[in-house]
């Protein structure tokens, strides 16, 4: 009797414990609601929190052929071993340029931050390196840099850009979210030609598309190909936001919480 | 025969559907997908046309059981060899990338044999193919054996099973052909991500009916675990994949979520696909292998309840740990930091039940390499559980994000842990599903305990030795004050490591090579002639009275 007295209390707690181990919808029920809290917490803030849906001056969606090259980017799986985020520590901003911003990566469906850097990160290549070294790169990356590890993509400089139909892809990006005009939409496809060619109307295109760059990428004037799009659009990243200029400083004085 | 009209009536107009959907591709990897499904959908139609005839030819192999007095274990069979395949399939892949990080010659030029394409390939044939192929096939045996009752609805029950190998083929060739999402451990596209939405609601209908006929009063620990971890991946999957096609023809999508709210939804996933994939699916596995091996009832059952509860709720909220110092708000970081070392506890909870489970039978570490595989597989659960929450403190983090390390850690809790119960789960399963007397042979386990053992010293400190030169060479400074190295330089720096991590793969792959072999043996029903593993030694010379010897 009196053995079994300091256990009384905490095997009721246990008993009722029991109960729900004999229902299957009560026991569901608790566990779907034990794990929806914490998403629930710390996601939703991020809809409506100022750091994180601010807009910075300079930032637009991609042009067509941005977006044609982004998303070989991310059909060859680039993101595996390079990050498109830099850390505000003293050497990766040495390294890479200023820290990147939360709404540097406002468009990119998907975010491409990564997590691994088998080679370096991408944030800010756009205008480091020549048209020719990254083609020249990407063909055959030992020949630039003999230490490196990354496989050849010869195949980009010689397959024709098949974007589908870049009007559809802009119209799914807007459904998304994407603040795509209709203008833009309307004109989505004479645009992804526009920017490779190298005759093209460059003030035209910034109209739509301010900073878009309007050439031939690939060396190869006559011809509109895979490689054209991804060197556009590694020649554009990280170009957009001026972060060094009074307005951008400014306003990173004002963000809290970094 | 109705049954089977209808049912071929349904195949059929999927048969139609998916040859419609080839001519109105917009792409060709969409066409080639749906190409599959059509060869899925004809396969399904003349197994229901010819389900009689079938059914006998399979039983004949398989030997299935037809009676309602026996567990459905059928699909567990298929299971065990799906599985065995998909390790196989998903080891050799990861040795053949490890290689091309070391001699980039091996990515051959070719852009289906590119790292980019073959990594993706690699983690989802480990993750979903063979730890969800596993996940399946003992959930199904163990919730039949612990709520003492027959599957629910057998037929739905075998639409989950073909239904996720399915999911499989279309998500490993999409990645060779260069179909992908973009976003980490959730790579495929919209239609096959609706595919496996289908199959997960029947999978949770099955597992729930299960519990519900069950004749037991209380539901078992181990489905708590199992219910828990299919209820939240539902979750995980339909919210990381929200997504919009380009075309309903086409295989491109586009997510809802950007940027720094779509980097916080994906690793809210990705962390969680880890934790209630690989950590709570496993423990259900845990829960019913461990005590049944050892012949010992769990340890605590008030542990259990309390490490539980616990676990399923922390674990949620330490995704941003993949996120430190980046663009994403410093709060929601340091939310992730603490909730992460928090969880540390729980995960040592079921590491501890696990463990203690083996009171009053410690001599069968000796003595049984199976259960010595399941303490290492805790053991090695109890480590990685702890190198997580340390990564994830920040200043640590600073230093190991973006580097080998974050690999290493992985693997050592994705080898250790989750490789090392399945392994230990299918030895167990085997002779009993086919009804044998032991296994082909012991001594074999124990040879492939010791190479994946060492396979996985190799690769875990190879890349903590990796990752740390990475971290610290990258934040290098001189005396001058500039930056000593170049990032080719900490390449090449690496280039030892990577040799010692694919030679680690190695003896990992050819490990389970030798359990293939093991396992084909025994389900052919050989039993290798071989001494038993442990016998005391008995010396017939010493084995009389000592006698006084007369002096000389």
């Amino acid at each position: 009797m009196t053995a079994q007295a300091p256990d009384a209390a905490p095997k009721e707690d246990w008993r009722r414990h029991k109960k729900m181990e004999r229902n299957v919808a009560l026991f569901g029920l608790a566990a779907f609601a034990a794990v929806t809290i914490g998403g629930i917490v710390e996601i939703a803030p991020l809809f409506w929190i100022d750091n994180t849906i601010e807009k910075v001056d300079g930032m637009r969606p991609y042009t067509p052929l941005e977006q044609a090259g982004r998303d070989i980017y991310v059909r060859e799986g680039c993101y595996v071993c390079h990050s498109q985020m830099i850390r505000p520590f003293r050497d990766e901003v040495e390294r890479y340029g200023h820290y990147s911003l939360a709404a540097e990566s406002m468009y990119d469906r998907p975010f491409q931050w990564g997590s691994k850097r088998t080679g370096p990160d991408l944030a800010r290549v756009g205008g480091r390196y020549s048209d020719e070294w990254h083609v020249q790169h990407l063909q055959n990356p030992q020949a630039m840099v003999p230490e490196s590890v990354m496989p050849s993509y010869s195949f980009l400089a010689t397959r024709e850009l098949d974007a589908g139909d870049m009007s559809a892809t802009l119209t799914a990006l807007y459904r998304a979210g994407t603040p795509y005009t209709k203008d833009q939409i309307a004109k989505a496809d004479a645009d992804l030609k526009l920017q490779a060619d190298p005759m093209g109307d460059a003030a035209d295109l910034n109209k739509r598309y301010p900073k878009a760059q309007v050439r031939d990428f690939d060396g190869q004037p006559d011809k509109l190909t895979e490689m054209d799009a991804l060197v556009a659009y590694l020649q554009m990243l990280g170009t957009l936001v001026d972060v060094n200029a009074a307005a951008a400083q400014e306003d990173l004085a004002k963000e809290k919480g970094r | 025969m109705e049954s089977i009209v209808s049912r071929s009536g349904w195949w059929l107009a999927a048969l139609f559907f998916s040859i419609f959907a080839i001519g109105a591709a917009a792409d060709w990897g969409f066409a080639v997908h749906m190409g599959i499904f059509a060869v899925a959908a004809l396969v399904g139609l003349v197994i229901s046309l010819r389900s009689a005839d079938f059914k006998a030819a399979a039983d004949g192999l398989l030997k299935v059981p037809h009676d309602e007095s026996r567990y459905d274990d059928e699909l567990i069979r298929y299971g065990m060899i799906a599985t065995m395949f998909w390790g196989m399939a998903g080891f050799l892949v990861g040795l053949i990338i490890a290689l091309q990080l070391g001699f980039p010659v091996l990515n051959l030029g070719l852009e289906w044999t590119s790292f980019g394409r073959l990594r993706p390939l690699h983690t989802s044939a480990v993750i979903f193919a063979f730890g969800g192929t596993a996940l399946i096939a003992t959930s199904f045996y163990v919730v039949q054996r612990t709520c003492r009752a027959r599957l629910a609805f057998p037929g739905l029950a075998r639409f989950v099973f073909w239904g996720y190998q399915l999911f499989i083929v279309l998500a490993a060739t999409g990645y060779l052909l260069g179909i992908s999402q973009g976003k980490e451990y959730a790579e495929p596209e919209w239609y096959v991500d609706l595919w496996l939405t289908i199959v997960w609601v029947a999978y949770l209908v099955v597992f729930v009916g299960t519990l519900v006929k069950r004749t037991e009063p209380h539901i078992y620990v181990a489905n708590w675990f199992y219910l828990s971890f299919i209820l939240t991946v539902a979750m995980l999957h339909l919210v990381n994949n929200a997504n919009v096609p380009v075309s309903l023809f086409g295989s491109k999508s586009y997510p809802l979520w950007s940027g720094v709210q779509g980097a916080l939804v994906q690793w809210w996933y990705g962390h969680n696909a880890v934790g209630f994939f690989l950590t709570a699916g496993f423990l259900a596995m845990m829960y019913y292998f461990v005590p049944k091996q050892a012949q010992r009832p769990v340890y605590s059952y008030r542990l259990s309840i309390l490490h539980f509860w616990s676990l399923i709720f922390l674990y949620i909220w330490a995704g941003p740990h993949h996120l430190h110092y980046t663009a994403l708000p410093d709060w929601a970081q340091t939310l992730g930091m603490v909730f992460s070392v928090m969880l540390w506890m729980p995960s040592w909870g079921g590491m501890i039940n696990g463990l203690m489970t083996l009171n009053g039978a410690w001599d069968k570490v000796r003595t049984d390499p199976i259960i010595r595989m399941m303490v290492l597989a805790l053991a090695f659960y109890g480590m990685s559980t702890f190198e997580g929450p340390m990564m994830s403190i920040k200043s640590v983090n600073s230093l190991s994000h973006y580097t080998d390390w974050t690999i290493g850690h992985v693997h050592s809790g994705a080898l250790g842990w989750n490789g090392m119960i399945t392994f230990a789960c299918v030895y167990y399963l085997v002779p009993r599903l086919w009804d044998r007397e032991r296994l082909y042979s012991l001594r074999m386990v124990n040879w492939h305990f010791w190479l994946a053992t060492l396979g996985i010293v190799f690769y875990a400190s190879s890349m903590w030795v990796a990752g740390i030169t990475q971290g610290l060479m990258w934040r290098e400074y001189g005396a001058d004050g500039y930056l000593v190295n170049s990032f080719a330089e900490t390449v090449a720096a690496l280039h030892p490591m990577y040799l010692l991590r694919a030679f680690g793969g190695g003896l990992f792959l050819v490990g389970a090579g030798i359990m293939t072999f093991n396992v084909w043996q025994t389900i052919v029903g050989n039993l290798r002639d071989e001494d038993p593993l442990y016998q005391p030694k008995h010396d017939p010379a010493a084995d009389r009275p000592l006698t006084a010897v007369p002096a000389e």
